[in-house]
């Protein structure tokens, strides 16, 4: 396998995340780098042996066939369990996620495939489930009400009626916007979203890729799990590729195209794409 | 709620034009009092409801810690109330603790652990009357306690009860639409919430009217029965904690999607455990005035109580899956439920139709609520 370093700002640090802030361009250290990932659940083998660097500041898109471990890959980095072997580095340091409370505390947020929302509580009880405003120890509505009104016309989202309408009377793009709001709220660095426009119709999923956009504008890195390659291609600026639970491929977008893209996808290698696997460290 | 207060107001009329003495203020009072029992044990189960478990112990839970209270103050001990309600209240959260601790540690579903429950503290309660060697009935003399549901308020007190009631209300009610008005957020017109606070002072006006009106036939009886303000103080309690606080948010949260709050970094067992300790709590207080309005406690115990419970919670548009309900429908379901038992009562109808028009009403009004809800969401 011949390495091209000059192809890839993912490969800057090829000795490891442990030695950060290496030689040559785009060297920034990962935001985050995970080495060796593995996780089975008794017997079976879900994800193993992942490599994977996550340049601050950009979306990196995870694809990969269904059953290839992309859920379960983003769950483990964010703390829903815990991985069963590898090591995981937050801006060069390693890291242990065992909760999804030390995952938050980094700063790394997740829109999970069902979206984790409540239906029962209303738009801005959800964008704030979990870190309450509160004043005396009371709950302090107007000060949550506002904030989520300033937020969601930043994101531009424009298109719910009121922040104080149930979650469950939203439609698929509304409530995708929502969970990706609460997602960005507070913070947080990095946004990994499963599948965020699997639900959704055609100018759904162009609101929620606008919004997948405004927040590379607002300097917050983004992994984004897609089964739609034209998603992947309008708005990743790196691709890493799953294939039976081991990533396969990753490099900047520039590297793929739809061709290659769908060979690694099916196959897991592709003669068209040089590879790009990270040493294990 | 709406459907549920029409239901309420056919009952209350077919009731009154059966029998003038329905809406005397005599009866209402009484009327009153007989729902004190339904609607703190449907408020204690409220807790449980909004998480989608359940507590089918609670009317005999609530006795027992009643029983407590009657034994230790009861001739044997002489305890002061002071310190013997109280600690009845402490064995019933106790015991809502222990169910809690084993549903969240152990995963036994809420159903199962409180059914056992059922069935053992009835043989404790049993044990216990039948232990004080009093032939199976021990008899309140204790005055606070005899007081708690035979005791009135003095009128003026009455009047002065009500009116800062109504008036700390009234206070609220205007403040949070101002505040809302004044942060540039959607409210409702200020006519409209100042419409409200009247309505709201008129039916405080009503209520002081029938609680000083004379209801004794010998010597003149007036005031408000202690029971409705424990009621108002423990649904006061109840509402502030589930719509002012945290851990109210994340009971209705849990009730909704419980994963959904354990991801946003929850520590939902603490919630849930809270949630079952409260129940405890407001049962306690149940069976004091359970043990109170039966001036005593004897070793039958109440078969039905708990079902009553659920029934008024539920009726009030509580729902048994989680994550919908308020403090406040239990109140509404329980004077449904007193007003059929004492309206029956009036009219001398036999309790077997007592059963069955309650059971009626209760799927009626699950019913309607179904219906109302399905149509809603299609909308
Ligand atoms: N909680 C679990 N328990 C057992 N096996 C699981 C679990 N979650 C995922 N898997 C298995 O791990 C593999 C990867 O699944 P997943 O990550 O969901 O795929 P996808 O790439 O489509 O998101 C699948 O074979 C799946 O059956
Ligand atoms: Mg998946």
């Amino acid at each position: 396998m011949s390495t091209t370093p000059e192809s890839s700002e993912l490969l800057s640090s090829t000795s490891g995340p442990s030695e950060h802030g290496g030689s040559g361009a785009g060297s920034a250290t990962p935001l985050l780098s995970l080495r060796g990932i593995s996780k089975n659940f008794g017997a079976v083998q879900a994800i193993q042996g992942v490599n994977l660097d996550i340049a601050p500041g950009k979306v990196t898109a995870l694809i990969g066939d269904n059953g290839a471990g992309k859920s379960v890959l983003i769950k483990t980095i964010s703390g829903i369990w815990e991985p069963s072997g590898g090591h995981m580095y937050w801006k060069g340091e390693e890291i242990h996620v065992h909760t999804p409370r030390n995952a938050a505390a980094l700063g790394i947020a997740t829109v999970y495939q069902d979206l984790a929302l409540c239906d029962n509580l209303d738009i801005v009880q959800n964008m704030y489930l979990g870190r309450e405003e509160t004043k005396f120890s009371m709950l302090d509505e107007i000060k949550m009400e506002l904030a989520t009104n300033q937020l969601l016309r930043d994101l531009s989202v424009s298109t719910v009626k009121s922040v104080r309408q149930i979650v469950a009377s939203l439609s698929g793009g509304q409530r995708q916007a929502i969970a990706v709001a609460r997602a960005v709220m507070h913070d947080s660095q990095l946004v990994i979203m499963d599948e965020p426009t699997a639900a959704l119709g055609v100018t759904q999923t162009a609101q929620v890729l606008q919004l997948i956009r405004t927040l590379a504008a607002r300097g917050i890195t983004v992994l984004v799990i897609s089964h739609n390659l034209n998603d992947v291609f309008s708005v990743a600026d790196n691709i890493a590729v799953m294939h039976l639970g081991t990533l396969c491929s990753s490099g900047p977008a520039s590297n793929y195209d739809t061709a290659s893209a769908v060979e690694l996808i099916t196959t897991g290698h592709s003669s068209r794409v040089a590879s790009t696997l990270l040493p294990s460290s | 709620m709406l459907p549920v207060l029409v239901g309420l107001l056919i009952l209350v009329i077919y009731f009154q034009v059966r029998n003038a003495a329905f809406l005397s203020s005599g009866n209402l009072v009484n009327l009153f009092v007989q729902s004190t029992i339904y609607i703190l044990l449907g408020m204690a189960e409220i807790w449980l409801l909004l998480l989608g478990e359940i507590d089918l112990s609670i009317g005999i839970t609530s006795v027992l810690g009643g029983a407590v209270a009657v034994i230790l103050v009861d001739q044997q001990f002489h305890w002061s109330w002071f310190f013997a309600l109280p600690l009845s209240v402490l064995v019933v959260t106790g015991i809502g603790a222990l169910y809690g601790l084993i549903v969240v540690r152990l995963k036994v579903p809420s159903f199962i652990v409180t059914l056992a429950g059922y069935m053992t503290f009835q043989g404790v309660l049993i044990y216990l009357v039948d232990s004080q060697g009093t032939g199976g009935t021990i008899t309140v003399h204790e005055k606070v306690l005899y007081d708690l549901v035979y005791g009135d308020v003095t009128p003026v007190w009455t009047w002065i009860l009500i009116i800062a009631g109504v008036a700390f209300m009234g206070y609220r009610m205007i403040k949070f639409d101002l505040n809302r008005r004044s942060s540039g957020l959607v409210t409702d017109p200020l006519a409209f919430v100042l419409v409200k606070v009247a309505l709201f002072a008129v039916a405080g006006v009503i209520l002081a009217l029938i609680f000083n009106t004379n209801r004794g036939s010998f010597i003149p009886l007036r005031g408000m029965p202690f029971a409705i303000p424990i009621d108002i103080g423990v649904l006061s309690f109840g509402t502030f904690i589930l719509t002012k606080t945290k851990a109210g948010r994340y009971i209705y949260a849990i009730g909704g999607n419980s994963e959904a709050v354990r991801r946003a970094g929850v520590r939902v067992d603490r919630y849930r455990l809270l949630a079952f300790c409260l129940t405890g709590l407001t049962g306690g207080i149940g069976g004091l005035l359970y043990v109170s309005n039966l001036n005593g406690v004897n070793d039958g115990p109440p078969s039905t109580l708990t079902l009553y419970a659920i029934a008024a919670a539920v009726i009030g548009g509580t729902s048994l899956f989680g994550g919908r309900g308020k403090m406040i429908h239990a109140v509404v379901g329980g004077i449904i439920i007193a007003s059929i038992y004492n309206g029956m009562a009036l009219l001398s109808m036999s309790a077997s139709t007592q059963y069955i028009v309650t059971g009626v009403v209760l799927l009626a009004a699950v019913t309607i609520d179904a219906v109302a809800r399905r149509s809603n969401a299609n909308n």
